[in-house]
């Protein structure tokens, strides 16, 4: 099973073939996480190195134990965006690092295109961890896989994402996968929150939370960060809580339960409530498990064959 | 490149002369003879002359101007020098160029502009700066323009930092007036713009690139105009990126007001499809726009709405643009590229004549920033540039004669190219 890809940059443009067989790869790596021995030889000898100039604990985290799944070396690589500013350039960063030879690289960056920049620099397969406000594939394939593993297709499902879909590289990854996989994508936030022309994307756009509920199979809610509030764009959580929060009351008045998740960490109470993140149509768990799959079968299918 | 000093007399044969001060094209022969024109008439005796240049094939116009320059110095050496800024120029066809005050120490006194002046003495291109408009360029304080116009500043700017404050751009404009210099003001709202790297658009929200919308820009050239209206002084508007920025300043055109513009070559052959490369020599200020911006710049080049092409060559050393996109400096070189860009989008595609090309790039920016420019007849000074209109070419690294090279055009196709100038006495091959 080969990729039409060389790296991971994101989805956009990435074919529904390899969409597929990352997402197949991926089930079958699932099954080796449920066996006693949870470890495959696969990637025995290749080097990858995490390189997060971002802080994260669970992408990181989750990258980390997939890397190791596979038997493969790891070196971990963090600093905080602010150092880069005041020394080293990403340029003397990465040059160095690879002067001593690395096959597969991760990175997470606070800036839309630095995986792209990243790759006219070194050679190795390079696979984006989040760039900025621009994309999160390895989430947005975790939580396509997580769908398909509740509904089997993703052609023809109602997906809704909500929140602050402006900032958010989830959200733009999920868009263009989903899209590519045949599915129905709603986005809702307050107008504060909806990129210029998101129309464009190929979604339909809601102010309406209601609205978006009744739409929905799955509801793919977003974390809010709170430095928004403050800064103009939404006046407080509070306000943003009655609003746009998921809550059972809402969800009662639906004429069928909806798939609930949550691409983590939660902030219990403001953009979901308790009750609704920890109920039975929740599905939140299940994509932290199946994203380490899914990075299993991403580096297996960019690196295995090195 | 190669200059040579003429001491005595040369002779150009079989020029095709586009002179923009009567419009008119012909064929003629050029005796110049100690640095100014002797003599044009078709058929010239190849005996009258001690060297003889045959132009079949190519066109001479004068040399061109450019009002928006950076040359880096004083202060950023290791981008560009006035020197090797001049040698750019020269590759371009520029003869005069404009530069811009945002160097450290910003040419803000009359020691500075004297600086300017000195470095550039023994050039081949002339350079005049720009001085600017607050001590600092800090957005408080009036320069002293009276005596920085005295000591040869031919505009006031504070480039890239807009004058934020409404009453101080009213004082700004007022004072100007009193040394008939234009007021350049950098046209952005800086709340509006926020961090914004590139245009707000579709593409930004597909790219996920935080945007700078349209409207920044329009806000400012509105409030600005108002301003130069409400207190009847000239004003230039720099750049001009947008549709809206257009359709502005025609009607205040129309209304009478004593407004100017330029735009870039950047901003009529680029859109903001480019940044699907990511790459940060693509990210300049004011952005590249939506392709209908980009067309209705070339819209206000051919109706008159804007005045002159001028590059903003704006030189940054390489690492200071292989970088990731929030850290790239801003702008692109462009003094090589704008006449090879010009015609290639402008003239090639039928959207502008040669000669309403030609005017763009010499006497309409020498008339609004009052610059000399020697017309085409006997007795004038020699100052004029050599192009072939029709000669395909890819433009390389090695076709810069910039000390940076961060331009998104290595590797472009181009149907036009400068081939040689001559002024102040010398002859220069490129």
């Amino acid at each position: 099973m080969n990729l039409s890809i060389k790296h991971l940059f994101g989805l956009e443009g990435v074919p529904k073939e390899d969409i597929d067989s990352i997402l197949d790869t991926a089930f079958s790596f699932r099954e080796v996480l449920e066996r006693p021995i949870k470890k495959v030889p696969t990637l025995k000898g290749v080097t990858v190195v995490n390189l997060f100039f971002e802080n994260s604990t669970r992408t990181r985290i989750s990258f980390e134990l997939a890397e190791k799944r596979l038997s493969a070396d790891t070196v971990n690589f963090s600093a905080a965006s602010s150092s880069l500013t005041k020394g080293e350039s990403l340029r003397d960063t990465i040059q160095n690092l690879f002067a001593m030879k690395m096959d597969v690289v991760v990175m997470r960056h606070p800036v839309p295109g630095s995986v792209k920049l990243l790759a006219q620099f070194v050679d190795a397969v390079i696979i984006n961890a989040g760039d900025g406000t621009h994309e999160h594939p390895t989430q947005a394939l975790l939580d396509m896989m997580s769908m398909k593993e509740k509904y089997g297709s993703l052609n023809g499902l109602n997906v809704a994402i909500i929140g602050d879909i402006r900032h958010s590289r989830v959200a733009l990854s999920n868009i263009f996968g989903l899209k590519t996989m045949g599915a129905n994508v709603l986005l809702c936030g307050p107008p504060t929150f909806i990129p210029y022309g998101a129309e464009s994307l190929g979604v339909k756009v809601t102010y309406n939370l209601d609205e978006a509920l009744e739409f929905a199979d799955v509801v793919n809610i977003l974390r809010i960060q709170r430095e928004r509030q403050g800064k103009g764009q939404i006046p407080s959580l509070r306000e943003y809580r009655n609003v746009y929060g998921v809550t059972q009351q809402r969800l009662s008045k639906l004429k069928r339960p909806i798939t609930i998740m949550h691409p983590g960490p939660i902030n219990r109470g403001v953009e979901v409530d308790s009750d609704v993140a920890d109920s039975e149509h929740s599905i939140i768990l299940h994509q932290v498990l199946n994203g380490v799959a899914v990075r299993m079968s991403i580096l297996y299918l960019l690196a295995g064959g090195r | 490149m190669e200059k040579r000093a003429i001491t005595s007399s040369i002779l150009f044969k079989n020029a095709k002369v586009i002179d923009p001060f009567q419009e008119k094209m012909y064929d003629t022969d050029i005796l110049v003879d100690k640095g100014k024109i002797q003599k044009l008439s078709k058929n010239i005796s190849e005996k009258e002359a001690r060297e003889q240049i045959d132009l079949k094939g190519l066109h001479v116009a004068p040399g061109f101007v450019d009002l928006h320059v950076h040359f880096r110095e004083p202060g950023y050496e290791n981008s560009e020098t006035i020197e090797t800024g001049c040698r750019a120029a020269l590759a371009g066809g520029f003869t005069k160029v404009c530069c811009m005050p945002n160097t450290d120490p910003a040419i803000d006194t009359r020691e500075t502009v004297r600086f300017i002046y000195e470095k550039a003495e023994n050039e081949i291109v002339d350079v005049y700066p720009i001085a600017a408009v607050t001590k600092g360029r800090k957005g408080a304080e009036l320069t002293e323009m009276v005596e920085l116009a005295e000591a040869g500043a031919v505009a006031f700017s504070d480039d890239g930092a807009p004058i934020k404050n409404a009453q101080l751009m009213r004082f700004v404009l007022e004072y100007s007036k009193i040394t008939g210099k234009p007021v350049i003001n950098h046209a952005e709202d800086s709340q509006l713009k926020a961090n914004g790297i590139m245009n707000e658009g579709v593409v930004s929200t597909q790219l996920g690139i935080s945007g700078n919308p349209g409207i920044a820009e329009q806000i400012m050239i509105d409030r600005d105009l108002r301003l130069a209206e409400f207190v009847n002084a000239r004003i230039h508007i720099p750049h001009v990126s947008t549709a809206g920025s257009v359709e502005l300043i025609r009607q205040a055109k129309a209304k009478g007001l004593t407004v100017t513009a330029e735009a870039t070559p950047h901003h009529f052959s680029l859109n903001d499809e480019y940044m699907r490369s990511f790459d940060a020599n693509g990210k300049v200020s004011p952005p590249l726009r939506a392709d209908e911006d980009r067309l209705a710049i070339i819209a206000g080049l051919k109706d008159g709405t804007i005045d002159a092409i001028a590059t903003d060559h704006a030189p940054h050393i390489y690492d200071t643009k292989e970088t990731s996109l929030d850290m790239a400096s801003y702008g692109m070189i462009g003094l090589e590229t704008a006449f090879a860009l010009a015609m290639t989008n402008l003239v090639h595609k039928e959207a502008l004549t040669l000669m309403e090309l030609i005017k763009l790039l010499t006497v309409k920016p020498a008339a609004l920033m009052q610059l000399p420019l020697p017309i085409f007849e006997k007795g004038a000074e020699a100052n004029f540039t050599i192009f072939n209109p029709d000669e395909w070419w890819v433009f390389s690294r090695k076709n810069i004669y910039s000390k940076s090279y961060n331009s998104p055009f290595i590797g472009s196709e181009f149907t036009g190219r400068v081939k040689g100038v001559f002024a102040k006495g010398h002859y220069v091959t490129i």
